[in-house]
């Protein structure tokens, strides 16, 4: 069995949730390769061989691949399970259930007439996986037939895979080799324009070890600095409810839960959030939650591990004097 | 243009859902049904280019059971035009939800696809992406924003690092996000006006689709319950109970 896994990067570095998803391959059982399809992204690829399990690395370094047009990137790797390169074909396919690979993987898993499987949280064996369905409310085992299996993979319920780099000791025979695959043409229906990226100092969201959020308890863009500081004194990232985003406080971004991104980080303070079973499909899974929120029947008081009824504004001040002590 | 906007009939997004106790799935007798709240958005979308001068027709497209026709008749006291319901008692995947949709467009010969991002019951994401995948015409995904231009449309995206801007050709294919649109409330004498518009009714044999399942749900099982923990009083003793008990700052 082959698995092909399809890097997450920006072209100048490997995106966590790639880590997690070889630990899903991994599961599988069999050889993980991984598709690096960018352009000038050859650091990526140097990346994407240290991680351990993963024996090959496809690198298609052209500029068809610069931003992510589903479109380009599904055509290549459909050619790469039709065969294209050592021409085993693969058994898996795999993605990072990010806005990234949830639109990749049905897509290419279309072009193959395959019907592919979300958001995986579990690998029971190598046709059997377990997903969220119901926005957490329930979870489906499923058994899929296909010859060809495509998935998107729920970082937050795979660790990350040891990533060789950050290891100055490690066996440079064991990184993976890495080998140039031709290109698979561009469509010309989609014109990229531009990206705006939220600029941030701080950690990633769905891979920060602490998330302070913010709903509409807020009352405005202009009090989350607030909760930027408070991040900032935890190391952590800052997320939102849907409720903050619709709002307009903060970008789209932010936005955790069912249709949102799933984090599920050591520590996750949610402030002035009721807690709607929508934003807690997207951080019920984190280790330790939580809550401040002035109405003690809150929803969300039910799933913290510690809960402070107390107005924000009082108790966000309190907490930054107490951690700078 | 003719706008074709595919919608699915879900358990409402306030209902608290169960799993059934033989674990084949969760309980749907009795429970409140609406439409998908992406698909409401996409109907809003596709109504506010008619009405910007866009668009000639609108057209409303289910597969499922009978009961479909209630969700597809939501769309048209909105203020769409016409209904196909694709009738079948079959459990859909997302595959073969595409392919029937597809056979609809052509038929139709829609110039504008509008579907939601995702279905909040199985929570699958998928349709849209395949559809535009089979009918080798561009993607959309997660719009935000949408404006008929000279070329195509120029669209906004919601993606995790932020917003993306890309111009597609027409026909096109695109999935709404939540910062579409509000959709409208349907009037009352809208409601009324529904009831007379047409809705077609076709089989998936009529649109020559195979719709077998490809994945098998073995067992639907309730998620792990986490318990409600201790209330705290001051931030000395929350960030004590960090330090020393949950370990985590
Ligand atoms: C299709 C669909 C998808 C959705 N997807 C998501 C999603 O991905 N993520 C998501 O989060 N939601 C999502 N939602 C929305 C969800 O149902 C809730 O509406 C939303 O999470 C509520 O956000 P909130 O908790 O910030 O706001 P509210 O429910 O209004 O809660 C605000 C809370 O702040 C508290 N508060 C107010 N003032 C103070 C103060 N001074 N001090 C302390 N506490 C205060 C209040 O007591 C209240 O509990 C979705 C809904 C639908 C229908
Ligand atoms: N049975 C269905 N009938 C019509 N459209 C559907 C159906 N199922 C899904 N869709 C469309 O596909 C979108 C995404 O659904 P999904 O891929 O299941 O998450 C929905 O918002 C609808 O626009």
């Amino acid at each position: 069995m082959n698995i092909l896994v399809i890097a997450e990067h920006d072209n100048a570095d490997l995106a966590p949730a790639t880590l997690n998803t070889v630990t899903a391959a991994g599961q599988v059982g069999g050889d993980v390769h991984v598709l690096v399809a960018g352009q000038d992204c050859a650091g990526v690829a140097d990346a994407a061989a240290k991680i351990a399990g993963v024996s090959k690395v496809w690198v298609c370094d052209c500029a068809t691949y610069a931003h992510e047009i589903t479109e380009n990137t599904a055509a290549l790797i459909q050619s790469i399970v039709n065969g294209k390169g050592d021409g085993k074909g693969y058994s898996h396919v795999m993605a990072p259930a990010s806005t990234f690979g949830k639109a990749l993987i049905p897509y290419v898993a279309a072009l193959c007439d395959v019907q592919s499987i979300s958001d995986i949280s579990e690998v029971v064996d190598a046709d059997t996986f377990v997903r969220p369905i119901y926005a957490g409310n329930a979870l489906s085992k499923v058994k899929s037939s296909e010859a060809v299996k495509m998935l998107t993979v729920r970082t937050t319920a795979f660790e990350l895979a040891d990533d060789a780099s950050a290891d100055q000791s490690t066996d440079q025979n064991k990184w993976a080799e890495i080998e140039s695959i031709d290109d698979a043409g561009a469509t010309n229906w989609v014109q990229f324009i531009e990206q705006s990226l939220s600029p941030s100092e701080r950690p990633e969201l769905t891979s920060a070890r602490v998330v302070v959020s913010g709903g509409r308890g807020m009352q405005s863009g202009e009090n989350f600095p607030l909760l930027e500081k408070l991040a900032d004194q935890l190391g952590g990232a800052v997320g939102a409810s849907r409720a903050a985003v619709d709002a307009g406080f903060v970008p789209n971004d932010y936005q955790v839960g069912q249709t949102g991104k799933v984090v599920a980080p050591d520590l996750y303070l949610a402030v002035g959030i009721s807690g709607a079973i929508q934003h807690l499909a997207g951080m019920k899974d984190s280790k330790v939650i939580v809550a401040i929120n002035n109405d003690e029947e809150a929803p969300i008081f039910q799933v913290a591990d510690y809960g402070w009824n107390e107005d924000l504004f009082v108790a966000v001040p309190a907490l930054q004097a107490e951690l700078e002590k | 243009m003719k706008i074709l906007v595919p919608v699915k009939r879900v358990i409402d997004a306030n209902i608290r859902v169960r799993v059934k106790p033989d674990q084949t799935g969760v309980e749907t007798a009795n429970v409140k049904m609406a439409m998908n709240p992406f698909c409401e958005i996409a109907v809003e979308q596709a109504l506010r280019l008619k009405e910007a001068g866009h668009a000639e027709e609108v057209i409303i497209v289910s597969a499922g059971p009978e009961k479909c026709q209630e969700t597809i008749r939501t769309g048209l006291a909105m203020g769409a035009d016409r209904g196909v319901h694709i009738n079948t008692e079959t459990t859909l995947e997302p595959l073969a939800i595409a392919k029937m949709i597809k056979a609809v467009a052509e038929k139709e010969s829609a110039d504008l696809v509008i579907l939601g991002k995702q279905a909040i019951d199985d929570d699958n994401n998928q349709t849209g992406q395949m559809l535009a995948a089979i009918m080798q015409r561009p993607l959309g995904s997660y719009i935000s924003k949408i404006e008929k231009n000279h070329d195509g449309f120029a669209i906004t995206r919601e993606i995790d690092a932020g917003l993306e801007k890309l111009q597609i050709t027409s026909p096109a294919v695109v999935t709404t996000d939540l910062r579409l649109n509000e959709p409208r409330y349907a009037s009352l004498p809208n409601i009324m006006k529904a009831k007379k518009k047409p809705i077609d009714i076709v089989t998936p044999e009529q649109l020559g689709v195979d719709i077998s399942n490809r994945i098998e749900v073995l067992q639907v099982t309730e998620p792990p319950t986490r318990d409600a923990g201790v209330m705290v009083s001051s931030a000395a003793e929350l960030v004590d109970k960090l330090k020393n008990e949950a370990k985590v700052i």
